[in-house]
């Protein structure tokens, strides 16, 4: 460590830190253009010059790159001659780029307004600071621009001045442009839009949303510069706890279990196909999801319920059953939306001026404390509507701009209705998850003409399945709402847990044994078992059923050819008495 | 009086079992022509049953499984299909319409597909007619005749 004064204060720093960062350090500020912490000193603006005063000798330095080596100095950061010299410096790059804003400023704060130096060309932006081709070349590691050129007509340039193969559209030059003289347009479609308003999170390294568990941030592989180019690695270089580790790649692990919950859920049915709503057409036509995502403390709109425009809306209609209770689409009731659709309201009423619209086919408020609330939604003024929303059109301009208008029947005063509002959200059904096939067929579990899965029975046996410890949880066996799910999911939970606890396994009384006296050996049943539960027993020439593997299908006592095989509870004997029972 | 067919029905207990009773659950109207019996699986079901059953005086069998992918047991109806065909060589080597004995699949959830497959068949054993065996087909004393022969 040493001692050093910078304009008259004393700092202890490690040998070799430099004069920018030992002034940082005190909080003095040094203004500087070509400088960046993540890359070595180019020292080329000469902005940041300094004095360095030893004994009676004083020269000048470029803060940014001298290291401090012995105690006897002192550095003034802002002396008359320093000053001068910037001075100078600031119209030299005034002269070279005259439309720079960050130079401008600078220029002002010093009290240079113009230049003595003949401009080349007014609306230069490049100061030629060189970090862009310093980026691009030992932080990206793309080396898709450099310098070209020499004396004046120095400039910074891709190779030929054509597209380079080498880019990758990182964008990562424009970031650390000082001046905006590279600007990243949006013609290349393989950019991510840096937009505030977009739902997701717009860097390559970013947490997903708010709320995520865990809440750490991970890396988009796709548009990371490290996985494009090696380089990079900001990220790393910022983390103080050196978190981020590059080497780590998505796992495919095998897991041994003794119970599966089936806890898969539901996708939003996608109302785009009915043209009559408009959805994906008119700006304000939303899908509830999307209402709620608005909703969302956590959202770009901070919760806030506004229009495309941004603008409160002054009314808003909810249209229930879209997709769900339609003969043409969904047949069953998807149970949640009336009640979510009320929330909704309450929550527009509390946060806007709106008048809220809710149309709907039966209100369905099924559970403790939903009637009451219902209730108090119709004392806060929400206008209910029975009657199924028909059609959706714009008022005034070429997509609604102006307005909505909700067509529709209220069945109660037998009239048509047309209501002119803002924003419409579209109360979208529950319904099973298009791979829910795949699942049912991996876990051998039934699925409804719905695409639910099937319990084992509806009263009995409610989260179960016709596999022995698969269990179901949540919507993904019909739709529910939440306390429901957390029930079925606690009831799961358990049926799982009773399986763990037990320590034994009680089997069915149902599975084929094996008359060794009758079987022949001629193994022809080995072959058959799905669950290869059958073993030749060579000593005895004889085959034997392992009753815990066997799963009493009877395939093998449909083929023994000896009748040696009984599938108990299932036995030749009864099954032909039942026949002769039915038709004697 | 018109002929009212008697069918037996050997039904998987996990697909068509419960489809069936889902379609009686859904108070389903369909023929009662279908007498069930209910076995783990139609891997379970013995060619012996089909011809015990025409026997004993069954005019047609009906034989129900999961949908090829979806069995319980794996592939049990894998096996039930090959063995139909070889049964359906096997009745009219016998003499007897091979029309008479029917594989369908029908799953869990298909109560209203189990009504229609009953209705069909019950509709095709009525076009048939009843079923007359020869008399020394399947007659009470079959060895005797063999030894007398």
């Amino acid at each position: 460590m040493i001692k050093v004064t910078i304009d008259g204060r004393d700092i202890e720093v490690k040998e070799e830190t430099t004069i920018l960062n030992a002034a940082r350090e005190l909080g003095i500020k040094i203004p500087t253009l070509c400088y960046s912490e993540f890359l070595e000193p180019y020292a080329v603006c000469r902005i940041c010059l300094c004095e360095v005063v030893r004994g009676k000798r004083s020269r000048l330095v470029t803060a940014c790159n001298y290291p401090l080596r012995d105690a006897s100095v002192s550095i003034l950061t802002n002396s008359a001659r320093v000053r001068n010299l910037r001075k100078l410096n600031l119209e030299l790059l005034l002269a070279q780029a005259p439309a720079a804003k960050i130079v401008q400023d600078l220029a002002a704060e010093y009290g240079v307004t113009k230049t003595r130096f003949p401009i080349k060309n007014p609306d230069e932006k490049c100061i030629l600071c060189g970090l862009c081709v310093q980026v691009c070349e030992n932080l990206v590691g793309a080396g898709a621009i450099g310098f070209s050129s020499r004396g004046s007509k120095r400039e910074v340039s891709t190779p030929w001045g054509v597209e380079p193969e080498t880019c990758i559209l990182c964008g990562a030059c424009a970031h650390f442009c000082p001046t905006g003289h590279i600007v990243m347009t949006e013609e290349a479609d393989e950019r991510i839009l840096h937009s505030e308003l977009t739902l997701g999170p717009n860097a390559a390294i970013s947490i997903p949303f708010r709320q995520a568990i865990p809440n750490v941030p991970r890396i988009d592989v796709e548009h990371c510069i490290h996985f494009k180019t090696g380089g990079c690695e900001l990220c790393s270089k910022v983390c103080p706890k050196d978190c981020i580790d590059y080497q780590m790649k998505d796992e495919i692990e095998d897991i041994d279990v003794g119970a599966i919950v089936v806890a898969t859920g539901f996708q939003d049915f996608d109302p785009t196909p009915l043209k009559q709503y408009g959805y994906g057409k008119y700006a304000n036509v939303l899908s509830s999801i999307e209402f709620e995502q608005m909703n969302n403390a956590a959202s770009p709109t901070g919760g806030a319920i506004v229009l495309e425009n941004g603008e409160e809306p002054r009314s808003v209609a909810i249209l229930h059953c879209i997709g769900s209770r339609d003969e043409n689409n969904h047949k069953y009731c998807s149970r949640v939306c009336c009640m979510y659709a009320l929330k909704f309201a309450h929550l527009i009423k509390e946060k806007t001026t709106a008048e809220v619209y809710q149309l709907y086919i039966d209100m369905r408020a099924f559970g403790k404390g939903y009637e009451e609330f219902y209730h108090r939604l119709l004392e806060e003024g929400v206008n209910v509507i029975r009657g199924k929303g028909a059609e959706i059109a714009p008022i005034g301009g070429k997509f609604g701009e102006e307005g909505l208008l909700v067509r529709c029947e209220d069945t109660l005063i037998s009239k048509f209705r047309e209501i002119p509002v803002d924003m419409v959200v579209l109360c979208t059904a529950l319904e099973a998850r298009d791979d829910s096939a795949d699942l049912a067929r991996k876990l051998n579990i039934s699925k409804g003409a719905d695409g639910w899965f099937i319990e084992a029975h509806p009263k009995l046996a409610p989260v179960s399945t016709t596999t022995d410890g698969v269990f179901l949880a949540g919507v993904c066996q019909g739709p529910k709402d939440i306390p429901d799910a957390v029930a079925q999911g606690t009831a799961a939970a358990g049926q799982a847990m009773k399986l763990m606890t037990v320590g034994e396994l009680f089997l069915d009384a149902a599975y084929a044994a094996i008359t060794d006296e009758i079987c022949s050996g001629c193994r022809i049943c080995n072959g058959l078992c799905p669950y290869n539960a059958i073993s030749f027993l060579e000593d005895k020439k004889v085959s034997e059923v392992n009753a815990a593997m066997c799963k009493a299908c009877g395939t093998c006592a449909a083929a023994c050819p000896s009748g040696a095989i009984t599938a108990r509870h299932f036995t030749d004997d009864q099954i032909y008495a039942q026949i002769e029972a039915i038709f004697a | 009086m018109d002929f009212e067919p008697k069918i037996l029905g050997l039904l998987c207990n996990w697909c068509s079992y419960t489809g069936a009773d889902l379609a009686g659950t859904a108070r389903m109207k369909y023929p009662p022509n279908v007498y069930t019996v209910r076995v783990m699986c139609s891997g379970r079901v013995d060619p012996g049953f089909i011809l015990d059953a025409m026997r004993a005086g069954a005019d047609g069998v009906l034989v129900c499984g999961c949908h090829p992918g979806d069995c319980h047991y794996v592939e049990g109806n894998y096996k039930c299909l090959r063995r139909i065909p070889l049964t359906k060589k096997l009745l009219e080597g016998f003499g007897i319409d091979p029309r008479r004995l029917r594989l369908e699949w029908v799953s869990a959830s298909e109560g209203g597909r189990f009504k229609e497959v009953v209705t069909e068949f019950t509709e095709q054993i009525r076009a048939l007619g009843p079923l007359k065996l020869n008399d020394w087909a399947f007659a009470e004393q079959p060895l005797e005749v063999h030894e007398a022969a």
